[in-house]
């Protein structure tokens, strides 16, 4: 494979993420700077089904993916050509929608020459912080929550993580989509939950905040679902009015003081100046007050990402691909997807 | 003219180089590894023993479907990443029809057969019928690929009233049903033949490329003759319910 010179030149990664219901492609410029960020959200295909089918966003990602890449190389103004390396996420995420992705730049690369570097999806989410906070450097402490993960995770160094906390059950986002379907709001939860808690009451219901006994950094949050579900059963069995904004309320309170007590635990131990939010979850307008607050009072940074970079995009890729193809990371034609791709091993 | 061909919509991966009725390279795969980690290198492998430049190839050709959901999408998502680089257009060529002309030029009636799960098989009736002043043959539909039980198929070949010749990985699967059923003299295609070959499909883009059915990169979807689960699930729950 022919490697530019990067003294003299810019370089720029053609990114591609399709780990779930959105084709994405973007034009990452020296590491920071995004050039274009397309993103294809299939979520109205989804919606009918309360959740991502994997087979119907196989299907859609292959319709679109090219589409999607030629209007990432478009609105950066930039080549194929012109591309330093492409990146591209392989894991974890739907194994049949990775594939599209992975097997799509894989031919790319083979065609163009240009080479191939394969991203962690959750390295991605992190990495999203960089691009509107060029400060941030590691090492920092980041908590990643979204509809498939939760994890909180120590980045020691551009490229080296360790997970010291993750979740043993339900990901943080897929408790919010099965409360909301459960309280009528429907798919997507997050959003949804966001929106009409904003009109309740966060302390009518006490909500359990469940702990792991063993690893004091570790989520769960099948125990909380479960006693909202109870909660409302118990509610309609005595006929009692169901207010959707309280438990709406009062879940979202449950799940961001569990996150951000485990986070600010995980601070002080460790001793982080810098905290970071990254994931769907982090565009959650009540996490991100409590989490501006938790910091202000241990008078440490706290930095996330806008809410276009927090949902699934190819622009954090991009940044997390040019961060591992500065470490020398290569990819080869063999290259896999892996569903359930573990960070920091 | 040169084809780069590409199948990977059964348990075969396969990959081509054709060029002006010649095969370059051929390369296929029948083993336990996945067609995500075998194509690339097969193809990478090709590329070097026949020192292709790839800004040489002139089209993509790739098995449209019917087949594994996940195979066609490796190889199509494959064919559109080579066609999107090269700016070069993609040939689809059905899978059923591309497995038929691995028999090209035989008089019988050509019936492959591709185990399609939930008691159906993707199949089709294809024969060879030779051009007036010629020594070639075109390819003649007597059935489209579809996807049907068994029996259907079988009771659609013995109205042929001729022999026909079965391939596919079907054959092992099905084969107690066909000796059941049939009534017309009926035969297999050989070891050489009766899996999908990107030779052959190459071979049949080649004809469909001088006929204009090329497509961008960009159009080019595979037609999978079914619905996913969960869209067949919903139609069902919607015609009982309405």
């Amino acid at each position: 494979m022919r490697e530019r010179l990067e003294e003299d030149r810019e370089t720029l990664i053609l990114a591609i993420e399709s780990s779930c219901d959105e084709t994405a492609a973007a034009v990452v410029k020296n590491g920071r700077e995004v050039l274009s960020n397309i993103i294809y959200s299939q979520i109205e295909l989804h919606t009918i089904y309360g959740g991502v089918v994997p087979e119907i966003a196989s299907r859609k990602h292959i319709e679109k993916i090219n589409q999607v890449v030629q209007a990432a190389l478009d609105q950066a103004g930039k080549k194929l050509t012109e591309i330093t390396a492409i990146a591209v996420t392989y894991g974890p995420g739907l194994v049949g929608p990775l594939l599209i992705g992975v097997s799509f730049a894989k031919a790319l690369s083979f065609a163009s020459g240009i080479p191939l570097v394969g991203v962690h999806h959750i390295e991605g989410h992190i990495s999203a912080n960089y691009i509107e906070h060029k400060e941030l450097e590691p090492p920092f402490a980041c908590l990643v929550a979204s509809g498939g993960h939760s994890h909180l995770v120590v980045v020691k160094d551009y490229g080296e993580y360790e997970v010291i906390g993750r979740t043993r059950d339900d990901a943080a986002g897929e408790a919010f989509d099965k409360v909301a379907r459960a309280i009528g709001l429907g798919y997507p939860g997050g959003p949804k939950i966001d929106k009409v808690s904003r009109e309740g009451n966060p302390d009518a219901i006490r909500f359990p905040r469940a702990k792991v006994v063993e690893s004091a950094y570790d989520f769960s949050f099948s125990g909380l679902k479960s006693a909202v579900l109870n909660y409302l059963n118990d509610c309609r069995m005595r006929g009692e009015e169901i207010v959707q904004a309280d438990v709406a309320a009062s879940f979202q309170k449950a799940v961001v003081e569990v996150l951000v007590e485990h986070s600010m635990m995980a601070v002080r131990e460790y001793g982080f100046r810098k905290f970071a939010i990254a994931g769907g979850v982090a565009s959650n307008s009540s996490l991100r007050e409590a989490f501006v607050e938790a910091c202000r009072e241990e008078g440490i940074e706290f930095y996330y990402p806008s809410p276009v970079f927090c949902t699934d995009n190819a622009a954090m890729i991009g940044t997390a691909g040019y961060y591992e193809f500065k470490r020398g990371v290569r990819h080869g034609y063999d290259l896999n997807a892996v569903p359930n791709l573990r960070l920091g091993e | 003219m040169r084809i780069l061909a590409i199948d990977s919509s059964g348990q075969t991966a396969s990959v081509a180089i054709w060029e002006d009725g010649v095969t370059l390279a051929e390369f296929s795969i029948h083993a336990k590894k996945t067609h995500s980690q075998t194509l690339l290198p097969m193809m990478e492998a090709v590329r070097e023993m026949t020192e292709l430049d790839m800004e040489t190839v002139d089209a993509v050709a790739v098995t449209s479907g019917p087949g594994s959901f996940t195979g066609l999408r490796i190889g199509s998502a494959a064919a559109k990443g080579f066609g999107f680089a090269l700016s070069k257009p993609i040939i689809p060529v059905p899978t059923l029809e591309g497995l038929a002309y691995n028999l090209y030029g035989t008089d019988l009636a050509v019936c492959p057969l591709m185990d399609a799960r939930r008691n159906q098989t993707y199949t089709g009736i294809y024969e060879f019928i030779k051009k007036d002043g010629t020594c070639e043959f075109d390819m003649n539909i007597i059935k489209g690929q579809c996807a049907v039980p068994i029996e259907d198929i079988l009771a659609a070949c013995n109205k042929l009233d001729r022999g026909v010749i079965f391939l596919g990985d079907g054959v092992p699967v099905f084969q107690k049903e066909i000796e059941e059923m049939i009534t017309v003299p009926c035969s297999y295609a050989p070891a050489h033949m009766n899996r999908q070959r990107a030779a052959a499909v190459a071979a049949l883009a080649a004809r469909y490329y001088e006929q204009g059915k090329a497509q961008t990169a960009a159009e080019y979807k595979p037609e999978y003759l079914r619905l996913s689960q969960a869209e067949r699930e919903r139609r069902e729950h919607e015609g009982a319910s309405g």
